[in-house]
């Protein structure tokens, strides 16, 4: 084996040790950052395995459960998978202020943990626009306008 | 009629692009000079096909032709003039059939240059890029077509998407990333026939690196731009999010940046040749891959329009490209044989492929947390996506690494250096780079990574100004020269060289601006009724009351605040949520206060009219800006880099590396 051989086979085998090493922190730091996206029923069948990952937790609003604390500054409400009573709904716990759209009946995001007690806490709440831009359907249009009517009454 | 006439030219164009891309690489294996003229007319008829069909377009958009498919879904009477033209590029198939008269342009210009070259280069070239462009039109012809008519004509349209209509950015951006995406086709033909003809010789290497530093130039710039409209526009207080569409922009970036290094190398030690060509095959398998995920739908952000057709036809696309790319490296690249060797371990060569290497990494990284989601989905039917706490674990240690290196590279002589000099290289910048970490904690910053990045940054910068500053003084002591003549001479004669230092001195600035924005930003939520205020740092933050207003396209509520800086200055900002006729949530826009060292970023949340009250989210951004301003370097760096050089290229005989083929370049940005 000449030694030009001998080099370029040290310098293959130390490529592919750094390769491989590279490969498993870049999968184990990814096994650790990973975003769930379910909804409430999808959580909830998850058992003991949605307690800790973050995740994002897409529902609506369940009408009649929205509170807010006596400082207005602390907000609960439940996250559904669909406006009927019986669907399943996830309690969440959220210290932001919500966006401008944000009522009961609305399609949310909210990302954050699950834990134990059935609670999860919201670090970041997003109203569920439709990512898919389109014009509104027929009846569709109130929606952002009973929001707005007061400042637009004085607009116009 | 507008649907018309595009269509024929949409089908003009598959025609000219099949048949000039079969005589040009045909032409090309058999070595067949007379074909040369026929694919240059071919490549003219292209040009005039595709360009043609997007004037067709603007002008349908512009004459409001709601006949017309494309103009029924991003048209509309509202819509300013401005953002109606602009709309050719705001939706999925308006964006492709744009493509296609940027690829037709880089094809020509690439034709026209290289128009009096020996014609076996040129044919497999121009065949292979043509080849690339029958997929294009084809794409626009079926699964894309905007020409597609509308029976009963509408009345009126829904307008662009509100978020691109925003910002004047929204003008500029795209065709910037396009300019870059596209033109990565260009080094993909070279090197396609670099690989079929099995040499690569110095004449062909430095129009490969040419046409690399082209799309480079204005990938770079759109990168930027699209953070900066981020930042401008979105309102989510931040300019990247490790977003699969910014990844999609960032990973052919981080690999044609490694094939302009490593074709350093290539050029002064003959060697490397076939990594150098993978990274140009793999730059642009990048950008198809990018391409898939911005415009089929796979992902949900701003950047997918709507759930398309065109997924399948792409990944059918970006199949054939990999498989034809692995085995013409499998087939042809042994023949790509290295003339030269490395030299020693300290020297510039192994601290370009050590560069490389990280490349490399960084590359397989982001790569990796990209597209992650969508193998897991496709598998098991979960859906995931990797979280920015992934990217940055891993991308920020090997960027760390990539500036250390870029004050390594630049001291270390090619070939091999004595320890003494190596020594006497480092003295200067380390203690540079240790001053500024010292300065830093001094000053109160803290944070381990981040002083590490503001003294490699010390390091890597007073690396990168000596060796721009030497040579002048060298002038000035020897020729006797003015300093502004010694200046301008030792940029123009070594312009490669000094664009390079001057695009390290952007990105030194890059990083900087990264790191302390990243690390000291400061953010706050509060809501006010009128006459309260709240504080973030030195900043009061009053609200005075809301003001609503309308303009022909939108309505808009305003929340005016006054805010006292550190200096006791008033400054009135007025961040505001804009409610579009046509769309059903509304879009807010940020309201900023730039300063030199840091930025006071104000945006409206929630508003109740009745109080009246606004809710806010506030931070503090330290040099944040600082990203942007990085621009003007990095084009005046890679004009530098990349203009003709006319003058060495006459005298080529006292210049063996210059070939006449390099004087037909273009220029950059011409």
């Amino acid at each position: 084996m000449t030694s030009a051989t001998r080099n370029r086979l040290f310098a293959l085998g130390a490529l592919a040790i750094a390769g491989a090493g590279l490969a498993f922190v870049a999968f184990g730091n990814i096994g650790k950052n990973l975003v769930f996206y379910w909804t409430p029923g999808e959580m909830l069948a998850q058992g003991s395995k949605a307690y800790g990952p973050t995740i994002r937790l897409g529902g609506i609003v369940q009408p009649g459960s929205l509170r807010w604390d006596a400082n207005h500054t602390h907000l609960t409400f439940r996250v559904a998978d669909s406006d009927k009573p019986s669907a399943a709904s996830v309690l969440v716990d959220s210290r932001e202020t919500p966006p401008q759209m944000f009522r009961e009946r609305i399609g949310v995001v909210v990302e954050g943990t699950f834990d134990k007690s059935q609670t999860f806490t919201s670090s970041r709440l997003m109203v569920n626009h439709s990512n898919e831009y389109r014009p509104p359907k027929p009846g569709e249009q109130d929606r952002w306008k009973t929001t707005v009517s007061a400042p637009t009454a004085e607009a116009r | 009629m507008s649907s018309t006439v595009g269509t024929v030219l949409v089908l003009g164009g598959l025609l000219a692009a099949a048949f000039g891309a079969v005589v040009g690489i045909e032409g090309g294996l058999r070595h067949r000079a007379g074909a040369l003229k026929v694919v240059l007319a071919t490549v003219t008829a292209f040009l005039v096909c595709m360009v043609g069909a997007n004037l067709t377009m603007v002008y349908a958009l512009v004459t409001h032709d709601f006949s017309v498919h494309y103009v029924s879904q991003v048209g509309s009477r509202a819509t300013p003039l401005v953002y109606t033209v602009v709309s050719l590029w705001s939706a999925l198939e308006g964006s492709i059939l744009f493509w296609g008269a940027i690829l037709a342009v880089y094809v020509f210009a690439f034709a026209r240059a290289h128009r009096n070259d020996p014609p076996t280069n040129p044919l497999l070239a121009l065949g292979t890029m043509l080849a690339v462009g029958v997929f294009f039109s084809f794409l626009i012809a079926g699964p894309a077509n905007p020409f597609g008519r509308v029976t009963p004509v509408p009345p009126d349209g829904p307008g662009p998407n509100p978020l691109l209509q925003n910002h004047v950015l929204m003008v500029v951006h795209p065709p910037m990333l396009y300019l870059g995406y596209v033109g990565m086709v260009v080094p993909f033909g070279i090197a396609v026939a670099a690989l079929l003809r099995g040499q690569l010789g110095d004449a062909w290497m430095s129009v490969l690196r040419r046409w690399t530093l082209i799309p480079w130039t204005f990938l770079s710039v759109g990168i930027v731009l699209g953070s900066w409209w981020a930042y401008a526009v979105l309102g989510w207080g931040g300019y990247w999010a490790w977003d699969p569409v910014e990844n999609a922009s960032f990973l052919p970036w981080l690999t044609s940046t490694a094939f302009l290094h490593s074709a350093m190398v290539q050029e002064r030690r003959h060697t490397l040749k076939l990594w150098t060509v993978s990274l140009s095959l793999g730059s642009f398998l990048l950008t198809i891959l990018g391409t898939f995920m911005t415009r089929s739908g796979v992902f949900n952000s701003v950047h997918s329009f709507t759930q398309s057709e065109i997924g399948p036809t792409f990944l059918v696309f970006l199949g054939a490209v990999l498989v034809v790319s692995i085995v013409l490296i499998a087939v042809r690249g042994p023949l790509l044989v290295p003339e030269g060797a490395l030299g020693g371990v300290a020297s510039r060569e192994s601290a370009i492929l050590l560069n490389n290497l990280l490349f490399a990494a960084l590359t397989f990284t982001v790569l990796l947390g990209t597209v992650f989601p969508l193998v897991r989905e496709a598998f098991s039917g979960v859906r995931i996506s990797v979280g920015a706490p992934y990217f940055n674990r891993m991308a920020v240690p090997l960027g760390v690494a990539i500036l250390f290196l870029m004050g390594v590279g630049p001291s270390l002589p090619w070939g091999t250096a004595s320890k003494d000099a190596v020594r006497r290289q480092f003295l200067v910048p380390a203690a540079v780079g240790v001053a500024v970490v010292l300065a830093s904690v001094l000053a109160g910053l803290r944070g381990g990574l981040t002083l590490l990045t503001f003294g490699l940054a010390g390091f890597a910068a007073t690396v990168t100004l000596r060796e721009m500053v030497l040579p002048v003084r060298v002038r000035m002591r020897e020729q006797g020269e003015a300093l502004p003549l010694a200046v301008w001479r030792t940029a123009t004669r070594a312009r490669r060289r000094f664009g390079g230092y001057v695009v390290h001195l952007a990105v030194v600035l890059v990083f900087v601006a990264i790191a302390a924005s990243q690390s000291y930003v400061v953010h706050t939520t509060a809501t006010l009724t009128t006459g309260q205020s709240f504080r973030l740092g030195p900043y009061a933050v009053q609200l005075a009351g809301l003001r609503n207003g309308v303009d022909p396209h939108r309505r808009w509520t305003a929340a005016e605040v006054d805010v006292t800086d550190g200096q006791g200055r008033h400054h009135l900002l007025a961040p505001r949520m804009n409610f579009y006729e046509r769309s059903t949530d509304p879009i807010g826009s940020p309201a900023i206060r730039s300063a030199a060292f840091e930025d006071f970023y104000l945006t409206l949340l929630a508003f109740d009219a009745a109080t009246p009250s606004a809710s806010f989210n506030a931070w503090i951004f330290p040099m944040v800006s600082w990203i942007w301003w990085s621009l003007p370097l990095f084009v005046l760096g890679a004009l530098f880099a990349a203009w003709p050089e006319r003058r060495r290229a006459r005298a080529g005989a006292a210049e063996p590396l210059s070939v006449p083929t390099k004087a037909r370049s273009p220029g950059a940005a011409a």
